[in-house]
């Protein structure tokens, strides 16, 4: 098989809160013989709140973004699912109403750069099973992790709007049960835990602005999870691994019960399959101590 | 013309059964049908009333995906019994469906449920046309093709209420309009003949308005007339910031300071949004700030990354910027 490279936008956390995610994307991709291209012209994908206040103004850095990615001839790989969203949702709108792409180039071209539509976006999930495969992946793995029972925490950016993101994915995702999460782990070596939250919101949006809806919903993600035995929680997105991570002290007063459970990354948890050490994968920077490794 | 062959298979279907009158708790019946590929759910719900239990109540009435009486949920998600295959169903689930209807805690009988909560919030977001209108007109009030796309399917919208009991926020927060609420006042915001000054603000404030929104798009996922309400919650946001009606509040700002730290840094600056989005409050979130310091998941001002090439970033928000707040 032909190396696998692609553009990696890191997006903000990884820089930032979520150190770890960088860590265990930076050793998994070592492990796979992936390379990435880190985008370091990249800009905040705006999160999905500057699109909230400015519409254009967010289309055009996303635009500018991807362009970056074109012109390394790459497809663009995310590690965060809100910046997945983000992304692919300005590539949708641009790839489908020319007079809006020209609006935007316009702006574009003012820095020298232009959006063509000719890179694809994808989560760096569905680039470790869609391209480099989940057999493959097994057959590496050299510390199965079969003593544990691994919640999948799917995040609402990688699976809805399911019509948007079918278009990156070469596998359709049933945003209703999504599997492959639920795969990933089991190629781990893992049991994959099945709860009624794993395709649900964990809240992070309206943290500051509605701290009770969103702590409801973290704590009853965790509670679900700790019903059906899970020994641990794995996400794509950082941005949920913020919420069930750090904020488990308000998640448990909000729903009357104390919750907390370990969380991967899903980098992380491929990475300790692989037998990358937990120092590589940033273990330490959790505020809910990874106490099994 | 395609001729695509009628199909059977086995389906076993879990059935919520409760009734105000009579029962204390709900219970599930259980139903195993040969399904054909033509069926939808709604023609289960009649099998069910014909062939099983005559009691078995729900409500319907077109049968044409238009009068929005039929929505129920087929594991866990909203569905308007009309519209929906059930080889999508299966697709999407496999042989063993629970048939529920749209809010269980809300159930009168069976598939019936009390709607009032949805009705009294399409009621408060002024659901009509409000304008000055001449008794007497000596000609049509038009509105031109281009006016009328700015509704963007708003007005296809038939309160089956799939997305209301599909919102995770209308589950915690009673006060929260929900998503077809809010597609309801984008429907007439949007119109150039409506002139209500209140809908935008009430669909503002905080608690009730559109800033409590998760962004989760299971409305979006949902809507059986794909009308994307989560895109009209977007829009009504933009609309408050230009037409100036948005308040300086810890929701508005959290939108604003995005643009803020991108200008400084490229990227956003997590630390400074939170102290821009919540001023002097920011003493509540100390206690969790200085668990991820001593975790190495926060970084110093001086330490703040920035994008390469910063002045395009810069150029590109001077130039495309399209609000000001």
């Amino acid at each position: 098989m032909k190396k696998l490279k692609y553009a990696l936008f890191t997006g903000c956390t990884a820089k930032q809160s979520t150190p770890e995610q960088m860590m265990s994307t930076l050793a998994v991709a070592r492990k796979l013989d992936i390379e990435l291209i880190e985008l370091t012209e990249a800009s905040c994908c705006g999160a999905s709140h500057l699109q909230d206040y400015d519409d254009f103004l967010s289309l055009v850095l996303n635009a500018r973004n991807i362009a970056y990615a074109e012109k390394h001839g790459l497809t663009m790989v995310t590690i965060c699912n809100t910046c997945q969203l983000n992304t692919a949702m300005t590539k949708h709108r641009l790839d489908r109403n020319p007079e809006l792409k020209a609006k935007v180039n316009e702006k574009l071209a003012e820095v020298g750069l232009e959006y063509k539509g000719t890179s694809n976006i994808i989560h760096f999930l569905y680039a470790i099973i869609d391209d480099f495969g989940l057999d493959k992946i097994k057959k590496m793995v050299v510390r199965p992790l079969s003593e544990f029972n691994i919640a999948p925490f799917y995040g609402c950016h990688n699976i809805r709007p399911s019509e948007l993101h079918d278009e990156s994915h070469k596998q359709k995702e049933n945003p209703y049960n999504p599997t492959s999460l639920d795969d990933l782990i089991i190629a781990c070596g893992g049991m994959n835990v099945d709860y009624e939250e794993k395709n649900k919101c964990c809240g992070f949006h309206v943290e500051l602005q509605a701290p009770h809806t969103a702590a409801v919903l973290t704590g009853t993600a965790i509670a679900g999870a700790t019903d059906q035995n899970a020994d641990m929680m794995v996400t794509p997105c950082p941005l949920c691994h913020l919420k069930l991570d750090t904020q488990t002290k308000s998640a448990s007063e909000a729903i009357g019960r104390e919750v907390s459970l370990p969380v991967l990354h899903m980098q992380q948890m491929v990475g300790l399959a692989l037998g990358c050490s937990p120092a590589e994968l940033g273990l330490k920077h959790h505020v809910t101590d990874v106490n099994f490794v | 013309m395609s001729t695509n062959k009628i199909t059977t298979q086995k389906v076993n279907f879990k059935v919520f059964r409760f009734n105000a009158d009579e029962d204390y708790l709900p219970y599930y019946e259980d139903y195993s049908m040969d399904v054909t590929s033509e069926e939808v759910v709604l023609d289960i719900l009649n099998r069910i009333k014909w062939d099983y239990d005559g009691s078995f109540s729900y409500r319907r009435s077109c049968r044409h995906g238009i009068c929005g009486a039929c929505a129920i949920k087929v594991n866990g998600r909203s569905t308007l019994a009309c519209k929906e295959s059930m080889t999508t169903m299966i697709e999407y689930f496999g042989n063993d469906l629970t048939i529920e209807p749209l809010s269980t805690k809300r159930a009168i009988k069976d598939m019936i449920i009390d709607k009032g909560d949805f009705w009294e919030k399409h009621a408060a977001v002024t659901p009509y046309l409000a304008a000055d209108i001449d008794e007497n007109p000596t000609c049509e009030n038009l509105v031109s093709p281009h006016d009328a796309e700015e509704l963007n399917d708003a007005d296809l919208c038939i309160q089956c209420g799939a997305c209301h009991y599909a919102c995770p926020v209308v589950e915690i927060n009673s006060d929260f309009f929900g998503p077809a609420a809010f597609a309801a006042a984008y429907r007439f915001e949007a119109d150039v003949r409506d002139s209500d000054s209140q809908r935008l603000i009430d669909v503002n404030e905080e608690k009730q308005g559109v800033w409590d929104c998760v962004k989760c798009f299971e409305c979006a996922e949902v809507c059986p007339k794909d009308i994307n309400p989560i895109e009209k919650i977007t829009k009504l946001h933009q609309m408050a910031f230009k037409k100036g009606v948005a308040k300086n509040n810890v929701a508005t700002r959290h939108a604003v300071g995005f643009l803020h730290s991108i200008k400084k840094h490229g990227m956003l600056d997590e630390g400074g949004l939170v102290l821009y989005s919540e001023g002097a409050h920011i003493v509540k979130h100390i206690p969790v700030a200085l668990q991820m310091f001593r975790k190495g998941k926060i970084v110093m001002p001086w330490n703040m990354p920035k994008s390469d090439n910063l002045d395009e970033i810069q150029k590109l928000i001077k130039s495309s910027s399209t609000v000001k707040f």
